[in-house]
């Protein structure tokens, strides 16, 4: 990847059609981010797939112009593993919520983190279902009151950042939607990152969620880098800091990030070209198939 | 007696739900079956109802935990639509297959993909052979008395099999329409108590569900199933005939419209029946002799009504809002046909594919239909069996 050589702006990366999210909401935060990284990448339209999640994130398939695949509510990543499997030359992105991610999909989330699967994964984290209009997702404060649970949440919350360094991702952040400069950073660190790298995007949902607004968190959120104690290659480190949000304060930036063998290194069929690039045609397996005659 | 309301679908649904007062429901939200778990949720939050409200993490998690509470014997209610239903798919044949009276509202909402948020067919219709007894329903006021139904029905003793009531994504689900609602406690009246004859809670009887049957017993048990689903045509008939008695509508399994002297006629499930029935109307004033059949149950299919509602018909079309993709038709096409092969004399039967995806069916299209059917009846002879109405080429 060419830094800047692509010559496009973030506006190439727009479709004919303008974003329907309410106004305000923190999805164009992370729209406005990733176009921006693309560019900053010198990515091309044609040379990323984005695999989306069903939500109001989701919706992002309508507004972003590169090869997309609007999958199953929650099935986005195994459908991203199978995409990345099939090209591996192609970048891929997976953007889907927190429902999506660790509700639904929250078994497919562990096991992609694992599988070390060199694909980029945004979870649009506004701690509530968006598009079904303000349930509580796996990420809802304790106490948050919905429609569906009108006395408040009484489970805790999983913490998206805990759980992908639990699970053995190679790249952890978490950026906020708020800040697109620095969210485009992370954004292009976990794009260039071999190996599969989550980004846990802290993102206001104004109609529903009346309380992680984006003055509660700009009161809360500070970058990982003014605290020069923590080091990115130190696991546990990495764990406490992903911890300290239930004191108050929540970091952002890379919590964590390790170079290790990503799931298709290992794989012979695909060490010299990719899969799609195998031409099946002229392959004659009468030899092979008369041996067991 | 009853009294009358104006309510959207899903909070018909909701208030059948109150009033039936179920011990446990566990639901997880999707377009457009959404405002009834949330109505639901807070007539709990009010202490309207004495239930159970566990919200889950998916659809497959939420029939899990209804199965879970329906083998402690407790009566068990959810809903979902499309892809929900979709993901319950796995846990439905063990709600059947363990005879678990669950009861569900489906809202009726296309498969993806092309991801698509209004009504077909597709969702219920593909969980049709899943051993639970379905109905389909007009309007809210038929969903509404499906549901308070279903409840005797699935828990009776001869039946004991989950059922699902399905009402026509936002056509119903969505809109406002006046209906007749029971008094709480003609509900209450209505319901008995739901006897288990096995319970994963009774300590003094201890057993097992579903555990493994091999070649040795699994055929009989799905052949027990397959009987208790004939067997439970009975218990509807009682069910439907003491409810009628109760609310005062006449909802026969198969109903019909301006069929005794009609030489041609539509038969079609759900919301569409009542787009049918005006144009049926329409014809008539023509002179032209056309009728509507509505079925209102699908499982156990209803063969002898079937029979009876299509005898002195010359042309049948049946109007399907779902594809099986056999190249032979819709699911309601093939199961009419089948029902009629061995009759004599019966009518020519044509099908139409319609509405996919919430496509609107007008009153022109279904003119368009009766008119095909009206050379049908003619000549006996259909150009195509299989037809696509409303859709572009
Ligand atoms: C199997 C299935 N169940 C339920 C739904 C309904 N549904 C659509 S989006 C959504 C939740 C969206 O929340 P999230 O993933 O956090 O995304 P957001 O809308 O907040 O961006 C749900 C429950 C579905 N599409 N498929
Ligand atoms: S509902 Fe919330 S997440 Fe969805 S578009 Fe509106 S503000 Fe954004």
């Amino acid at each position: 990847m060419n830094k800047k050589s692509n010559n496009l702006k973030p506006s190439d990366f727009n479709t004919q059609r303008k974003p329907t999210w309410c106004l305000g909401c923190g999805n164009f935060g992370i729209w406005n981010s990733i176009k921006k990284a693309f560019v900053n990448l010198g990515l091309k339209n044609h040379q990323i797939l984005i695999v989306y999640g069903i939500g109001c994130s989701g919706n992002t398939t309508n507004f972003i112009k590169t090869y997309a695949f609007h999958a199953l509510h929650g099935r986005a990543l195994p459908i991203a593993t199978g995409a990345k499997l099939a090209n591996h030359k192609l970048n891929i992105i997976v953007m889907a919520g927190d429902g999506d991610g660790v509700g639904i999909g929250g078994n497919h989330f562990i096991h992609s983190c694992r599988r070390n699967i060199d694909i980029t994964y945004i979870m649009h984290d506004n701690k509530t279902y968006g598009l079904t209009t303000g349930q509580t997702s796996p990420t809802s404060d304790k106490g948050y009151k919905t429609k569906s649970t009108p006395l408040g949440v009484i489970e805790e919350p999983i913490n998206p950042v805990s759980l992908a360094l639990s699970s053995n991702a190679t790249f952890v952040a978490r950026g906020f939607s708020g800040d697109v400069k620095y969210l485009t950073n992370i954004f292009e660190s976990a794009i260039k990152h071999k190996g599969f790298s989550f980004v846990d995007v802290l993102q206001p949902c104004v109609t529903f969620n009346k309380k992680n607004t984006y003055d509660w968190y700009r009161e809360r959120i500070y970058k990982l880098e003014s605290d020069k104690e923590h080091k990115k290659e130190d696991l546990i480190s990495a764990f406490k800091k992903s911890k300290e949000d239930m004191g108050g304060k929540i970091p952002i930036g890379v919590f964590f990030q390790q170079e290790k063998p990503s799931y298709g290194d290992g794989l012979k069929q695909i060490e010299r070209k990719p899969l799609v690039d195998h031409v099946i045609n002229d392959i004659d397996i009468n030899n092979l198939l008369t041996s067991y005659f | 007696m009853g009294k009358k309301v104006a309510l959207i679908g899903t909070a018909a649904m909701a208030t059948a739900m109150r009033q039936i007062n179920p011990d446990v429901v566990s639901a997880f939200p999707i377009t457009p079956q959404t405002a009834i778990v949330q109505d639901f949720a807070s007539y709990v939050h009010n202490g309207m109802v004495d239930t159970e409200f566990i919200t889950v993490e998916s659809e497959h998690s939420a029939m899990s935990a209804c199965v879970g509470a329906a083998s402690a014997g407790a009566r068990v209610m959810t809903a979902t639509s499309s892809a929900g239903l979709a993901l319950m798919w796995e846990i439905l044949s063990i709600a059947s297959g363990l005879r678990l009276p669950v009861v569900m509202t489906n809202v009726n909402r296309a498969l993806s993909a092309p991801i698509n948020i209004h009504c077909d067919h597709s969702d219920s219709m593909g969980a049709r052979d899943a051993g639970w007894i379905q109905f389909y329903s007009e309007n809210s006021q038929e969903g509404y008395d499906n549901l308070i139904k279903s409840i005797r029905i699935a828990e009776d003793e001869n039946v004991r099999l989950p059922a699902m009531v399905m009402i026509d994504g936002f056509i119903t689900g969505h809109s406002t329409e006046i209906l007749e609602i029971l008094e709480d406690s003609q509900v209450k009246g209505f319901l008995k108590e739901n006897k288990a004859p096995y319970s994963v809670l009774d300590i003094e009887n201890p057993s097992t569900f579903g555990p493994l049957q091999l070649t040795d017993y699994y055929f009989e048990t799905k052949k027990q199933e397959a009987d208790a689903m004939v067997a439970s045509m009975d218990t509807i008939k009682a069910v439907c005939k003491e409810y009628r008695e109760l609310s005062g509508r006449e909802q026969p399994l198969v109903d019909t419209y301006m069929i005794d002297d009609a030489e041609m006629a539509i038969m079609v499930l759900s919301s569409t029946a009542g787009t049918t029935r005006s144009v049926v109307r329409e014809l008539r004033k023509d002179g032209i002799k056309a009728g509507l059949i509505k079925p209102r149950l699908f499982r156990p299919f209803p063969k002898e009504e079937i029979i009876e509602s299509t005898k002195n018909l010359k042309a049948l079309a049946v109007l399907d809002r779902s594809d099986s993709f056999s190249g032979q038709g819709g699911p309601l096409y093939s199961e009419v046909r089948s029902a009629l092969y061995d009759l004599d004399t019966k009518p020519v039967i044509t099908n139409y594919v319609y509405g996919l995806g919430g496509r609107d069916t007008t009153i022109d299209q279904i003119k368009k239909a009766f008119n095909d059917l009206s050379s049908v009846a003619k000549t006996g002879k259909a150009e195509n069996l299989v037809n696509y109405l409303g859709v572009r080429e």
